[in-house]
């Protein structure tokens, strides 16, 4: 508890991280309750309002099939946030298995486990991420699972090197010698001492997993229209840029601001877990 | 120093056949053949028609036999002929979009170290300045800002708007009558905006990497021990703290390879620059098998070609590296 209290004391007084705290916390409820914040329905066409300017009606105005921007947009912040949050998730746990595996039974599997990072971090993840979506089909679990499975390396470096210094302390020598098997050892003492690292690298990382799949998307393999993202939003925006400005500049902005508040959060809570970095 | 990079140069090959067989396994184990490509767009292909394209290009074979004659080819530097409908050999469709891709990197490269590096020291002699704080924000605005995106206003403002800048390829119509100086101020500035666009994403993460290097170098007790004995704070800064920020630094070098190399793909696309960018794209898009692997296989070596140059500062940097 009193870790906890020093944590959120310092949290707190690093204004940006709260900011982005805040931000990130609205947007997630804006996109739990989409149907109750979007103005209309994201997919209605309207043909007698085809890119119409932004107005009172459509605040962010409407695209070449007259729908609703803004509404486009809170529905889009529901797919983008959960493609973030999923592909993240994936990429997490895998690390974390993997890191833990080769930390704690060190050897030859941990020499494999690590050979395959190292691989894995040469290989230009973009390019083989583009090849796989365009093989396999650009639906949305294809983006969440192959940007997970491509980017759980981080994790993995990061936890290993904290098993192999929690495995010398004396309180893992206490569990092991009174018996305590394991997967006991791995789960319940060394993993929780683990973790922090992790937080902060799943809030940064779902920061990167948006951009990803906005990328993604607008080369056309990303989420698939109709259904809304800010990055297909934008793509589809691109042919009319020059008459409407309002299709790429809005959806642009929604995901520079998110993936600001989510880097603002992560750092911060990097500083708050660890003070000796901020000086 | 030899006996150290050569043992260095050697480790590179084991990754390098890892990098490969991963990406042969994943391309070709990963469900849609090139063949159904061919065949949506050909409404007469019988299923038997189809099974013999399958066996010309050899994709009946059992995928260990397939990657054992695709490894014995490259082996020769043979990458075979492109599935796409010109059929002409994947590496001359490489060889002439590999020049223009280095070069934008290529420079790219040295813009980022040569501006990030500044920066990041100056952020970290006064840690919480107005300039630094600046700094700070703008380093996270860099990292958030989708590069595309940024690439499409960038556009918009000095192409549609402005109309200062051309917004696609790398020549205008006219480049063949223009004066050697026009030429150059033609290739110029098609170039600008995807150089900007490449330097943009890297800037940002290196200039915070160099902050915090230098932050903890500055709080190393040689650091006291100098400012103890009376040294001024520029020799102080340059002579001894920034050559033990930048170690870390180098290694970001060879890392910082890949993400260049997908942003090719991004910003080569949106310029309509022919790279290697934008004919990777192309491959994807045709499920080109010789063509993707031929391109991994460039990538991963100009990728590992980077880790050792890395290696190769850091020992000329660091001469316990050497020593050991």
């Amino acid at each position: 508890m009193i870790i906890m209290n020093m944590f959120w004391k310092r949290f707190k007084k690093n204004k940006l991280a709260v900011g982005g705290a805040i931000f990130v916390f609205l947007l997630v409820i804006v996109a739990i309750a989409a149907p109750l914040f979007a103005p209309q329905d994201p997919n209605a066409i309207d043909v007698d309002s085809i890119l119409q300017l932004p107005s009172v009606i459509h605040p962010l105005g409407t695209d070449d099939l007259g729908r609703d921007v803004l509404s486009r947009m809170i529905w889009g912040a529901r797919i983008s946030l959960a493609v973030g949050f999923v592909a993240v998730g994936i990429a997490t746990l895998i690390g974390v298995i993997l890191g833990a595996i080769a930390g704690y039974y060190r050897g030859l599997i941990e020499s494999l486990i690590m050979r395959l990072v190292d691989i894995m971090l040469t290989i230009p993840s973009f390019f083989l991420i583009l090849t796989v979506i365009a093989f396999v089909g650009p639906g949305i679990w294809n983006i969440m699972v192959v940007i997970g499975v491509t980017s759980w390396m981080g994790v993995a470096r990061l936890v290993r090197a904290e098993f192999l210094s929690l495995n010398e302390r004396e309180f893992i020598l206490a569990a092991k010698s009174v018996g305590a098997s394991n997967t006991r050892i791995i789960l319940r003492h060394i993993l929780p001492n683990a973790l922090s690292p992790v937080y902060v690298y799943f809030i940064l990382g779902i920061a990167g997993a948006i951009l990803l799949e906005s990328a993604l998307s607008f080369l056309g393999l990303g989420v698939q229209p109709p259904a809304p993202s800010w990055g297909n939003i934008l793509a589809s925006g691109r042919e009319n840029m020059e008459i409407a400005w309002w299709l790429v500049v809005f959806p642009g902005m929604a995901i520079l601001v998110t993936c600001l508040s989510y880097y603002l959060l992560g750092e911060g809570i990097r500083e708050a877990l660890d003070p000796r970095l901020k000086t | 120093m030899l006996k150290y990079l050569s043992k260095k140069a050697f480790e590179l090959i084991p990754t390098f056949f890892g990098i490969t067989l991963i990406s042969f396994f994943l391309i070709h184990l990963t469900p849609g053949k090139p063949t159904d490509v061919m065949s949506e767009l050909n409404p007469k292909m019988t299923p038997e028609a189809r099974l013999r394209l399958e066996k010309y290009y050899g994709l009946d074979k059992p995928i260990i036999v397939q990657y054992a004659k695709w490894l014995s080819r490259l082996i020769t530097c043979d990458f075979g002929e492109s599935f796409s409908q010109d059929k002409r050999l994947v590496w001359d469709k490489i060889k002439e979009r590999l020049p223009i891709t280095i070069f934008i990197n290529f420079v790219a490269l040295i813009l980022i170290f040569l501006i990030a590096i500044p920066i990041g020291i100056r952020c970290a002699i006064r840690p919480n300045s107005l300039y630094d704080n600046i700094t700070t924000v703008s380093v996270f605005i860099g990292l958030a800002t989708p590069t595309f995106w940024l690439a499409l206003i960038l556009q918009l403002i000095f192409g549609v708007y402005l109309g200062w800048l051309p917004i696609s390829g790398i020549k205008s119509l006219g480049y063949e009558g223009m004066s050697l100086l026009g030429k150059m101020w033609d290739f110029t500035s098609h170039l600008i905006l995807p150089i900007f666009i490449s330097i943009f994403g890297g800037l940002a993460g290196l200039s915070r990497y160099m902050r915090s290097n230098m932050i903890e170098v500055l709080n190393q007790e040689y650091i006291m021990t100098a400012r103890a004995k009376g040294l001024s704070e520029k020799a102080i800064i340059y002579k001894h703290a920034l050559r033990n920020a930048l170690l870390p630094v180098i290694t970001i070098l060879g890392l910082s390879i890949p993400g260049l190399i997908g942003g090719s793909v991004i910003f080569e696309t949106i310029f309509a620059i022919p790279g290697m960018g934008q004919l990777s794209y192309m491959a994807v898009m045709t499920r080109d098998y010789p063509l993707i692997m031929a391109l991994l296989v460039i990538d991963a070596f100009l990728v590992l070609i980077g880790n050792l140059l890395a290696d190769i500062g850091y020992a000329l940097a660091d001469p316990r590296i050497r020593v050991k």
